[in-house]
């Protein structure tokens, strides 16, 4: 039953980075007033090329494992947030803007949610016949 | 589960915000305590607060840098007193009152605290709609396929 485990397709992948960039997002909250904390955020296009498998460039060839990878290895490719306004103690965190984009997250997170609400009640169609 | 990462996170925040509360409300307190010594006299305390990792021990953290893991809340690193000078008044019938009748006040600046309170609540009530919002995603998931 090799389907059955693709039957989600990408939500499922997509909502451990949902998760993950809610995780992200909530720690610019919390640390908004910490000084010299750098506000961070997850590239979903990063992500999302490296799960589909497309490499946006070549990564370079390593003849040994002891080497550095150039190309990171697990995890999530976190980028800092450029910041609009710099503040005297060096954080970059604008709480409006990460206010707005975990809001927008929640609903990206609760749009994965339904996608696979409906793949479900797809399949119950199928099996119960009414 | 990394949501309930977000718990303790946003937790952390609403503790060092409620201890930055609590450091506003003594300094308020004691803007017109007075002593008898320049030393003696209340400092204006201010927290200082700094990221941490979390589930990560201590010695990880020192050894790794904030770009890890995904995951930081906040803590308390402590509480330094204010530099400001200490105000001079001269009260000869005050019993706190040295010897050429001087008292010496507090350095609080009630205009900074009242500010920060703002700031603090502020931040306190972000970090609660963090929580809400993580919660009910929680509970949405936990419904899943109905």
């Amino acid at each position: 039953m090799s389907s059955l485990d693709n039957l989600f397709g990408m939500h499922t992948q997509a909502l451990a980075l949902w998760q993950k960039r809610a995780e992200v997002l909530s720690s610019n909250l919390a640390n908004a007033d910490t000084p010299g904390y750098l506000a961070r955020d997850i590239d979903f296009r990063k992500v999302l090329s490296g799960t589909s498998g497309a490499q946006a460039a070549l990564p370079l060839s390593t003849t040994s494992a002891d080497q550095i990878q150039s190309v990171a290895s697990g995890g999530m490719p976190l980028s800092y947030r450029i910041p609009t306004q710099p503040s005297m103690d060096g954080n970059t965190v604008d709480t409006q803007v990460e206010e707005a984009a975990f809001a927008s997250n929640s609903v990206h997170y609760q749009a994965s949610l339904s996608f696979i609400t409906a793949q479900i009640q797809m399949l119950r169609t199928a099996i119960t016949g009414n | 589960m990394s949501l309930t990462n977000i718990f303790n996170i946003a937790g952390s925040g609403m503790a060092a915000q409620s201890l930055r509360l609590n450091v506003v409300a003594s300094n308020l307190a004691n803007a017109n305590s007075v002593a008898s010594t320049p030393q003696a006299a209340y400092h204006a305390h201010e927290p200082v607060f700094s990221a941490v990792q979390e589930g990560v021990s201590m010695a990880a953290q020192a050894a790794g840098s904030q770009a890890g893991d995904a995951a930081v809340g906040v803590k308390v690193d402590g509480i330094t007193q204010s530099n400001a000078p200490i105000q001079r008044q001269y009260e000869p019938g005050n019993p706190m009152a040295d010897a050429s009748g001087y008292v010496y006040g507090s350095n609080v600046n009630p205009v900074d605290e009242l500010v920060n309170m703002i700031s603090a609540s502020r931040s306190y009530q972000n970090n609660v709609e963090v929580m809400n919002t993580t919660k009910q995603l929680m509970l949405k998931t936990l419904t899943l396929g109905n």
